[in-house]
Parts: structure tokens; sequence; C-alpha cells
């Protein structure tokens, strides 16, 4: 019984097995849902080459997106905030000593006073 | 007879055999390499062997004592000492036991993939007994009562973790890492070894307990726990002390980064020991409770964010370890917010603090897993640059099925461990303060977004043609993954169990200061 008990927070609870036994439905929805699609499907045919506006597929080496390329909008959205944050990451080690004494100041003053 | 003396010196053992196999390595390799292989593997699994009998003694018969020098724990306290524990003692709790069960458990896994991925290295002898004198250091600090016995295994594992990340001394960045880690460790020793007189100097003691009985919160008490949160909090990569934390885990061999989030978390267990353990209600814990919740927002905003962007695969994850630090640092500063009030405490601070506790463990499972699986990658292709992967999951099926159980158990994606540990997180701190479970909740979703980006970057995508020699990694590198995996899965189906029988007993004995006093001055 031990391993299907639940985690409780005091507020709420969670049983993984539950939600496993949830996703196991989900799938076999999934699944009889696939087995009604077209039966007709053949590897290789013209059925499975994308049509882009009716022009010709590229070589795939290139269709692949570089980790640089990825979430660019995210970055930009927030540029302000990297433009100040990534500086003070500045790779020399006085720094970092540096931020060590600025907290440790920081925390003495709170401490201290309040 | 022989099993009652080696049973009634586990916690001696428990050290002694990683550093006695650590001073032999250089001596064993000697003969040859595979008997030096079988040797750090078979000093590894005794370690953990005794770890977990010691766990097992801790959680079925209570705190264990161990006093050196002495034939009984209660000669802890000789006759004219006064009523001073004079001598060094072990106190294994079960906050201990628990952390000595991490630390075994991934440095096994560690062990068994580092084998093999790392043969082809010259140097080994010492790799192996800087290896073994770091699970050594690791194991002591959690398991000493005693505030000097616990410097000096915070020093042996700074020297030991900065001669693993300069370990490959052919790329001059990983010595500068090395010596950036250990610039950051000598000022962090300096400052705990300051906090020690300041305590020493006003109780007369060094024992956890006897400190803890006798402190007064005077401002030297005050001066001593900013510098002993401060070193702990840089040593274990909060924000804004994190900086050496990418250098680092960048920079050292894959299983050696693996075994640097857990001595990062001995160090994190160090400050809850202490802010818990020694100082207790004694000390004005809302504030500093704000000051742990803090430290761990600015870990895991600044953590996450700055992961995101990154380029290479192991200093992503570095900022990410950043990252989920801050949800230990989270969970368990709420505790520490209510600590005088045991109305709040029962009904969110225990939870928040096995929260924390909880992803602890499930961190140095899941982390660990990851980063071996970059270092899987790198074995294969030569090189961490995201930008230079990609379609790697048509030739290392296995590698990449590791990565997303590790991935998705960061990002608390269900039903992995990450996520049992967030729950409890989110629901505790929610009741505390909802902006800061709505915080936790976002960082997890740009954790995901990360790891989305680390996937699509390094499997997906058409086999690239320099590429094509490229095939899964060796089988104990394999296995190794698999044994975290399967902790990982384990530990996410069935988090009842480790939380009831592991976690509670372990916050509940950081949380009764009373009772561990009581234990250490009673003698055991």
């Amino acid at each position: 019984m031990g391993l299907l008990s639940s985690l409780y927070t005091g507020s709420g609870y969670w049983n993984p097995l539950a939600w496993v036994l949830a996703m196991a439905v989900a799938a076999a929805v999934v699944y009889l849902i696939w087995r009604r699609g077209e039966s007709s499907y053949k590897k290789g045919t013209m059925q499975t080459t994308p049509f882009i506006s009716g022009n010709a597929e590229q070589g795939k080496g290139l269709d692949h997106i570089p980790a640089s390329n990825l979430y660019w909008g995210y970055t930009e959205g927030i540029k302000g905030y990297y433009d100040r944050i990534v500086p003070l990451h500045t790779g020399i080690t006085t720094d970092y000593l540096l931020w060590i004494f600025w907290v440790t100041g920081i925390l003495l003053i709170v401490v201290m006073v309040i | 007879m022989i099993a009652d003396v080696i049973v009634s010196n586990l916690p001696a053992f428990l050290v002694a055999v990683p550093l006695l196999a650590a001073f032999l390595c250089p001596l064993v390799g000697r003969i040859s390499p595979n008997i030096r292989a079988a040797w750090v593997f078979a000093a590894m699994a005794l370690t953990a062997a005794i770890a977990y009998c010691l766990a097992y003694l801790v959680y079925t018969g209570g705190t264990v004592i161990y006093v050196f020098g002495a034939t009984a724990a209660d000669l802890s306290i000789p006759l004219d000492s006064g009523g001073i524990p004079i001598r060094i003692m072990f106190t294994v709790d079960p906050m201990s036991a628990l952390m000595e069960i991490i630390a075994v458990t991934v440095g096994l896994g560690v062990i068994i993939y580092s084998l093999s991925s790392d043969e082809r290295r010259s140097g080994l002898e010492n790799y192996y007994t800087i290896f073994l004198l770091l699970i050594s250091a690791v194991l002591g600090m959690v398991s000493t009562g005693d505030i000097f016995n616990f410097f000096v295994f915070l020093e042996i594992s700074s020297l030991a973790t900065a001669g693993l990340v300069a370990y490959r001394v052919e790329k001059g960045l990983a010595v500068e890492a090395g010596l950036k880690y250990l610039m950051v460790s000598t000022i962090a020793g300096i400052f705990f070894l300051f906090a020690i007189g300041i305590l020493y100097g006003q109780y007369n003691a060094l024992n956890m307990a006897i400190i803890a009985e006798r402190i007064q919160w005077t401002p030297l008490d005050k001066i001593a726990l900013v510098l002993i949160v401060a070193s702990l909090a840089a040593k274990c990569g909060s924000v804004p002390m994190h900086f050496w934390t990418p250098d680092a885990y960048m920079m050292a061999p894959a299983a050696v980064t693996a075994m640097l989030v857990v001595a990062s978390q001995a160090s994190l267990y160090g400050l809850f020991r202490f802010v818990f353990t020694v100082y207790g209600v004694s000390l004005n814990y809302v504030t500093m409770g704000w000051v742990v919740i803090i430290l761990g927002i600015l870990s895991m905003v600044v953590g996450v964010t700055m992961a995101i962007p990154q380029k290479d695969i192991k200093r992503l994850m570095a900022y990410h370890a950043v990252s989920q630090t801050g949800y230990m640092l989270l969970g368990v500063g709420v505790g520490l917010a209510v600590l005088g009030d045991q109305f709040l405490l029962n009904s969110y601070g225990y939870t928040a603090m096995e929260g924390g506790i909880f992803h602890i463990m499930n961190h140095a499972l899941y982390k660990g897993l990851l980063f071996l699986t970059a270092g899987a990658i790198i074995y294969r292709i030569g090189t961490g640059d995201l930008n230079r992967m990609g379609g790697l999951g048509h030739k290392m099926k296995f590698t990449m099925v590791f990565f997303i159980i590790g991935a998705l158990a960061i990002a608390g994606i269900p039903p992995f461990n990450g996520f049992a540990s967030k729950f409890l997180i989110y629901e505790s701190v929610y009741q505390f303060n909802p902006i800061l479970a709505v915080i936790a909740m976002v960082v997890s979703i740009l954790t995901l977004a990360s790891f989305v980006k680390v996937f699509h970057a390094v499997f997906m995508g058409p086999p690239r043609e320099e590429h094509a020699q490229v095939r899964e990694v060796p089988l104990p590198m394999l296995g190794a993954m698999a044994f975290l995996a399967i902790l990982v899965i384990v530990s996410g189906l069935f988090p009842g169990i480790f939380v009831t029988n592991l976690i509670e007993p372990a916050v509940h004995a950081l949380t009764d200061q009373a009772g561990y006093m009581t234990i250490v001055l009673g003698g055991g």
C-alpha cells in the first residue's frame, strides 16, 4: 500500500501512479484515433514529401537550426535585462571575490540592523 | 565480534575507507591500470555499503554518535572537561545520513562512468586519488559534529575540487577555472575560519551541540553567522556568488562535474546545519529566513536566465545547477522564516523544508545524470559547443533517452522526481507568499524552454556529415547513466516512500535543535 501512497502537501496531494494511469488512458485514446486514420499511407512516396508552396525541398543538412538561433525573440525581448546581467559575468577572479565581500557587507548590515 | 566492531565504527570507516584508498591509489596504479580501476571501484562500493549500513542504523535506531579517541559515545565528556565534549565526534542524524546516501549513490554512478570515460587520459593515479579524497571530504563534512572538523573537511573538499577542475591541464581554461575556484574557496574558507574563532573565543567550545546550548545571539554571534552564511553560500554557488560555478563545471571532466554538484550540496548542508542546529531559534529567524529566500530567488532567476543564451552544453547546465540550488534555498528558507511559529511550521514550514531537502536529493540524481549525458556527447564528438551539434539522436539513442529523463526531471515535468519536490515547494511556498511560488513556477517553465533548446540542438535534425563516425558510448557509461535514470524515475513514481522514510526524519532532525543537543550532550 505504501507504494501507492500519495504525496501530501497540506493543501493538496499528488499521486504519480494515478497520473501515469491517466496518461496510459490518454495514449490508448490517441492510438484508437490513429487507427481510424488513412490506411493507404506509404513511406517514401509523394504522401511523405512536404509541400513548400510548390518549391523543391532543401537538402536535409541545411534544415537544422543551430542553438544560437533559438530563442532569439526571447533574448531580444528582454535585451535590457541581458545588457545588465551578462556584463556582470566578467570572468575576472577579483570581481568574483568582490561580490563575496559585497554580499557579506550587506548581510552584516541586515543582520545587525534588523 | 568482528561484526560488532565494524558496526560500532561505521562512522570512522565511512571517511577512513575512501581516504586510505585514495592514498594507496598511486601505489596500486603502478601494478596495472585494470587493478587500479578495480581498486577504485571496490573502494567506492565499500564506502557506499558503509554509508547505507550507517544510514540504516540511523533511520531505524536514531542518531549515531561516534567519538574519536574514546571507546564509547558517553566518553565524549571526560570527568575533568567541565561538561564539554572535548573530543572530535561525528554526529550522524537522519539529515547527515540522507546526505551520505546522496553522496555515495551519485559517487558510485560517477565512478563507474569515469572508469570508462576517462580511461584514455594520463595521470589517472592522481585523478582517482583526488576523486576519492573529495568523496571522503564530502562524507566528513556531512557527518561531523565539530565546527573545526567541518572546516578541515571543507578545505580538503576545496583543494580536491580545484585539483579535479584543473585536471585537464592541456586545456589552459581548465587550470584557470581551477584557480578561480581555489581563490573563491580560500576566501570562503578564511571567512569560515574567522567565524570559528569568534564562536570558540566566546563559548570555549568547537562542538556544535555545546555551542548551540550556550549561544546568546550577541553581536559577535551575528558576525560569525554572516561569515558562515556568506562563505557556504559562495561555496554552494548561490547568486551573486555563483560566478565560479559555470567556469568550474564547464571545464571539469563530466564525471567530476556530477560530483561537484554533490560537493556543492555538502556546503548547502553546512549552511542549513549551522543555521538550524547551531543557531536555531536564538537567531532572528524571520530576517535570516528572508535572507536565504532572497538568495534562493536570485539564484533561481539569474541562473535560468543566464542558462538560456549559453552555447556550451556544460556551461548551460552549470547555470541550471545554480538555478536549482535556488529551489533548495527557497524551500528551506521558508521553513527558517517560520521556525519560531509552531503553527505556521506545521501548516507549511515543514512541507517547504521537505520540498527543499527532497530537491537536494533529486537534483543530485537528475543533474548528475544530465552532466553524464553531456559528458557522453562530448566524449563522442569532442566538443561542448551546441552550435556544432545536431542529429545525434540517430546515433546515440540511449544517451538521448537518458537526457530526456534528466531534462524532464529538472524542468519539473511529472512523473519524474523533480516535479515531486517542486510540487511540495510550490504548494507550501504559495501559503507563505504567493509571489515566490509564481516565480518558482516561471523558472520551471524557463528551465523546460532551455532544455528544449538543448534537445533540439543536440539530438534533433538530420545526421551531420562530420558526425558520421559517431556511435553510442561504451557500456559502463551507459550503465552509470541508466543507474541514475532509474533512480530519477523510481523517486518520481514513488515520492511518498522517499519523503516519508528519508526526507521527513531528516527535516525533523534538522529543526529539532533541543533533540540534537540532548543526544550529543547526553553522550548518545
